[in-house]
């Protein structure tokens, strides 16, 4: 028999029992939409969070902390008080209202600094100006996005915050745009707009920024992104009047390394830092660490998924013991008829591969149409404010390899029965009532 | 003399063991040569059947030796048992083994597509066949909307439509009228005429044993040689 002759002859085999085929491939079905949905779902997010943060700018930063109090981790308890430890933390320098935390002193940052392979120590201060204002045109409400000097952003116009540029920048985020005047995002480059700040004493400041970029929204946090001149001249607007003397103090420090370290060198220079008592992070670790999240996530769905498609295996191996039952007379006959087992072995595991392929293929498909549809709706209302987002997303190379995956498995359910069909006596077969 | 087609040496075959076990053929000498037609006749479950079974090659002997055109059937390898299943054999079984929901002319062509032919050649080489056998008009129905006697036909077509040296026909007419059984049986005798095909007939009827050239008389799984050939004279025309 010709292998094409198999193939047509397989197919038109399970088409002979519609019912029964019918019900194999719904099982099949639910398994392999569940898969390509759930993979879709990975893609859509782990694209968009590449997009959003993979162009990481400063690969070469680690973010540096005091790490916490081993006696608080150790025991339930609460620590107990030692005058001798920070924890008290100033405004403006990043701690989370109402929390305590460990924070970096002056001392720290020399001790972080003088870690080899640190090239040098920022401390993270967070600024919080009142208001933006352009062209008098009324004033807004700022956020900064403290982050921004760390990542390289989405941008619509113009180009990245420079940290060792001299002038004050600023990178406004799209939807500043319409509220400030601007009609495109070009328009915005090179102007100059006016950040209103309240320094310690209570008295309103006004500091000029020179717009570098406008940039997409972000899922890391919406809102302006400001260079290193601009946010020291605004946290210096903020300390102005404080009591001379008081000690400064730093939820975290920003530290950067030479960008050329390998991994071994990076992981070297951490280990240095975990053991003077800071723990620190990369970017891509702070990022992973999101996508180890999100992978445990779609594994946990994968794996449900799995259980759906072998169970369905056990529908493939069902039909087509019914099927080599229903058929032994026309096996025996064409034994008789010199056809030889390897041939029938082919010709019914051929049957189960296609009908896992029947199974698949519309499964994929369905899943690829219905999530392109929920994905667009979810676009435009539930994350319309994550312009860029399509939650979920198809690759079609790991569809190909769903398909093929069910096809294999399809195969492997099919090989007891396709052996049973092909083992088979012409004469007992014959002889089967 | 020429080498047989197929020659049976003291065969025999049991089904079942210990208690059960029956024997079915207790040594059977039969020697088919070339050309001729030949009746296996008996009782029912005297091993007509398994007697047939064996010279086809669709089952082994317990004991004795096959030979095919002189070769020890046991020494032939699968693919040259299945060679001759497909090319030189063509089997007509009691129960017909059509698929009923193909057509008539797929039916007819599962020999040539086991034998791996192209769809055209498959197509012209059945249609010839149930030219011969008057079906060309059933060619594209269900198999199972025939009338017996056309099911018995589209068999042989089946049988015949390899072109094969040897055609067995276990009870061909068993369950057809007489007037129907009288054209298949006529047809079978044709081919063995005009195309010189070896007949091997398993048959109850008398008559049909009686228009072959020999009959082996199978009796309790040994052969009745009791019944001498010449016990049967042949109806002058009977059924012309
Ligand atoms: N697979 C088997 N297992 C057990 N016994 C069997 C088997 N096949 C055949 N037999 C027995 O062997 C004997 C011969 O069977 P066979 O089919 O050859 O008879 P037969 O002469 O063709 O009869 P009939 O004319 O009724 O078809 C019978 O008694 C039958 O019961
Ligand atoms: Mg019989």
């Amino acid at each position: 028999m010709k292998f094409v002759d198999i193939i047509t002859s397989a197919i038109a085999n399970s088409f002979r029992s519609k019912l029964r085929t019918g019900l194999t491939v719904i099982a099949i079905f639910i398994g392999a939409f569940t898969l390509t949905i759930t993979s879709g779902i990975g893609t859509g997010v782990t694209s968009y969070i590449n997009s959003q943060v993979s162009a990481i700018g400063a690969a070469d930063v680690l973010t540096v902390s005091k790490t916490d109090d081993a006696a608080a981790t150790e025991s339930d308890g609460p620590a107990a008080y030692d005058p001798e430890k920070a924890t008290t933390i100033s405004l403006g320098n990043g701690s989370r209202p109402g929390s305590t935390i460990q924070a970096l002193t002056d001392a720290d940052l020399d001790t972080i600094k003088a870690t080899s392979g640190i090239l040098g120590v920022d401390p993270a201060v967070q600024v919080t100006p009142d208001f933006i204002e352009y062209d008098g045109s009324g004033k807004f409400e700022l956020t900064v996005n403290a982050p921004a000097t760390l990542t390289t952003a989405d941008l619509a116009a113009g180009a990245q915050l420079d940290n060792e540029s001299a002038t004050d920048q600023l990178l406004l985020p799209t939807t500043y745009l319409d509220a400030l005047g601007f009609s495109t995002p070009e328009s915005a480059i090179g102007q100059t707009v006016s950040i209103g700040i309240t320094d310690f004493a209570g008295t309103p400041q006004q500091v000029p920024a020179t717009i570098v970029g406008v940039q997409n929204e972000t899922i890391l946090g919406a809102g302006a992104g400001l260079n290193q001149p601009l946010t020291d001249r605004l946290h210096d607007v903020e300390l102005a009047g404080t009591p001379a003397g008081a000690p400064q103090s730093y939820a975290s420090a920003t530290a950067r390394f030479d960008l050329d370290a390998s991994d071994e060198e990076i992981v070297a220079i951490k280990a240095d830092l975990a053991d003077q008592g800071y723990a620190s992070q990369t970017v891509a670790d702070q990022i992973g660490s999101f996508e180890t999240v999100i992978n445990v996530i779609i594994g946990v769905l994968n794996a449900f998924a799995v259980i759906a498609l072998i169970a369905a295996g056990f529908g493939i191996i069902n039909t087509l013991l019914m099927s080599v039952q229903e058929r032994t007379r026309e096996i025996g006959l064409m034994k008789a008829m010199g056809m030889n087992g390897g041939r029938v072995y082919a010709l019914f595991s051929t049957e189960a591969v296609f009908i896992g392929f029947l199974g698949s293929a519309l499964g994929a498909l369905v899943a690829v149409g219905v999530g392109s549809v929920i994905s667009n709706i979810l676009a435009t209302t539930v994350f319309e404010n994550l312009p860029g987002l399509q939650v979920v997303q198809f690759a079609p190379s790991s569809i190909a390899i769903i398909i093929g995956v069910v096809m294999l498995i399809a195969f492997l359910a099919g090989t007891l029965p396709a052996r049973a069909a092909a083992r088979q006596n012409p004469i007992d077969a014959l002889r089967y009532e | 003399m020429t080498v047989p087609v197929l020659s049976a040496q003291n065969i025999g075959k049991s089904y079942g063991s210990g208690a059960n076990r029956f024997d079915a053929l207790k040594g059977v000498s039969v020697d088919i040569r070339a050309g001729e037609s030949v009746a296996i006749v008996g009782k029912s479950g005297s091993g007509k059947s398994t007697l047939m079974h064996l010279l086809a090659l669709l089952d082994d002997p317990d004991s004795g030796a096959l030979l095919v055109e002189g070769t020890d059937a046991k020494k032939l390898k699968g693919k040259e048992v299945n060679r001759l299943r497909n090319q030189d054999f063509g089997f007509v079984f009691q129960q017909f083994f059509l698929t009923a929901n193909a057509s008539v002319l797929e039916n007819v062509v599962l020999p040539l597509k086991i034998a791996g032919v192209s769809p055209k050649a498959r197509r012209a080489r059945g249609m010839k066949a149930l030219e011969q056998l008057e079906l060309a008009d059933k060619a594209k129905n269900k198999a199972m909307n025939l009338s017996g006697g056309q099911k018995q036909r589209a068999v042989i077509a089946r049988a015949l439509v390899n072109n094969p040296k040897v055609i067995f026909a276990d009870e061909p007419t068993g369950n057809l009228d007489t007037a129907t059984g009288a054209v298949v049986e006529d047809i079978l005798f044709s081919l063995n005429k005009d195309k010189g095909i070896t007949l091997i007939i398993v048959t109850h009827d008398i008559d049909l044993a009686a228009r072959c050239d020999r009959q082996i008389f199978i009796r309790d799984g040994i052969e009745d040689v009791t019944r001498s050939p010449e016990a049967i004279s042949k109806p002058e025309g009977a059924r012309a």
